[in-house]
């Protein structure tokens, strides 16, 4: 059941400039996904942080258990391999 | 100082800017009010974002103004030194901001007047006016945008968030016909073109709120006499507390720094 006296949860997540990807900045409660932008403007964007704004209700979220850290997680350790640090890298290639 | 003003209507401009400025002043400080008191967390943000934006623009109309004068006089000195007889913003901006539907309802008819004002004085033929006129438009669009999408809510919401919102709209429609009721002063503004004509403001706000009203569901109140005149500095009772609380400290520590 949902809780009428509070505003749902929204997670929002900012662009900062074009190009970039969107962040998650973090969240805020509305009554609807117009306010939660209108609330993200004003919280999250109010020192020129950013160009475009996307709020998802937080219950759409799925997340990962915190209980499996170890199953989900922890294998990746010792697989140094899968990381690109075998290679010579030229001189003359400044951004990779 | 733009140029284009002859020097015998610097007290008409003087004055005419004063008005502008202090709309936004005296609203500023009435929605600076809701600070650590809104519904929410989220509104006092929003809230308190709106009312810097009006100190904002009070603070270029007043620079402004202060420059027209010529008598050393600048924003602080206009804002914290003039009693309540020197202050001609219409009455709406003073009165009080009762519940939070009050409050967005008097945002509403004042954003709505800003807009249309804003964007048309934003050609004015002073240049200054106009430069001040361009900025702010997009604020204020933005204020309207957050009080109507509110006064959409409370209107088409519960049965006794309708009822406080309309209660509302009938207390303060009278007060919006100061608005647009031109004097002298407005006329001459608008012949010279540095105004806009209020008959014109008039009938796009109108339009505008007639919108936001059907949306909202609530029914607009019949246009009455006004006899308000807070354009020529005669105030409602509200203004003096105001000023009162804005004032204090400069005039109990004047030129105070910190």
């Amino acid at each position: 059941m949902e809780d009428k006296r509070q505003w749902p949860l929204y997670e929002v997540f900012v662009r900062a400039r074009g190009g970039l990807d969107h962040k998650h900045v973090g969240s805020l409660h509305a009554s609807d996904a117009r306010m939660a932008i209108d609330h993200a403007r004003d919280l999250y964007t109010r020192r020129q942080e950013g160009v475009s704004i996307w709020v998802v209700p937080s219950k759409a979220i799925v997340a990962s258990d915190p209980a499996e850290t170890d199953s989900l997680f922890e294998p990746a350790r010792d697989k140094i391999y899968r990381h690109p640090t075998f290679y010579d890298i030229p001189d003359e290639v400044k951004t990779l | 100082m733009s140029a284009a003003v002859p020097q015998a209507d610097s007290e008409a401009l003087f004055r005419y800017v004063l008005r502008l400025g202090d709309l936004c002043l005296v609203l500023g400080q009435r929605l600076g009010e809701w600070v650590g008191h809104a519904p929410a967390l989220e509104e006092d943000l929003g809230l308190a974002n709106i009312a810097l934006d009006l100190i904002g623009q009070a603070r270029m109309f007043l620079s402004y103004a202060g420059e027209i004068e010529g008598r050393g006089r600048d924003e602080d000195k206009l804002a914290y030194l003039r009693e309540q007889g020197a202050y001609f913003n219409a009455i709406l901006a003073e009165q009080p901001n009762g519940d939070f539907g009050q409050t967005i309802v008097r945002q509403v008819l004042i954003d709505a007047f800003q807009l249309e004002l804003y964007e048309r004085l934003a050609a004015s033929r002073d240049e200054r006016l106009a430069a001040i006129a361009a900025k702010s438009v997009k604020e204020v669009r933005y204020h309207l945008r957050y009080s109507s999408d509110w006064l959409v809510r409370l209107g088409d919401g519960t049965a006794e968030s309708h009822a406080r919102v309309q209660s509302a709209l009938e207390l303060l429609w009278p007060y919006t016909v100061e608005l647009f009721a031109a004097d002298e002063l407005d006329s001459r503004m608008a012949d010279s073109g540095i105004g806009p004509r209020l008959s014109e403001v008039q009938s796009a706000w109108s339009t505008r709120i007639e919108a936001i009203l059907t949306e909202a569901t609530l029914k607009r109140p019949a246009d009455r006499p006004h006899a308000w005149h807070g354009k020529r500095g005669q105030h409602s009772e509200h203004l003096g507390y105001i000023l009162a609380e804005m004032q204090y400290l400069q005039r109990t520590y004047p030129d105070a720094r910190w």
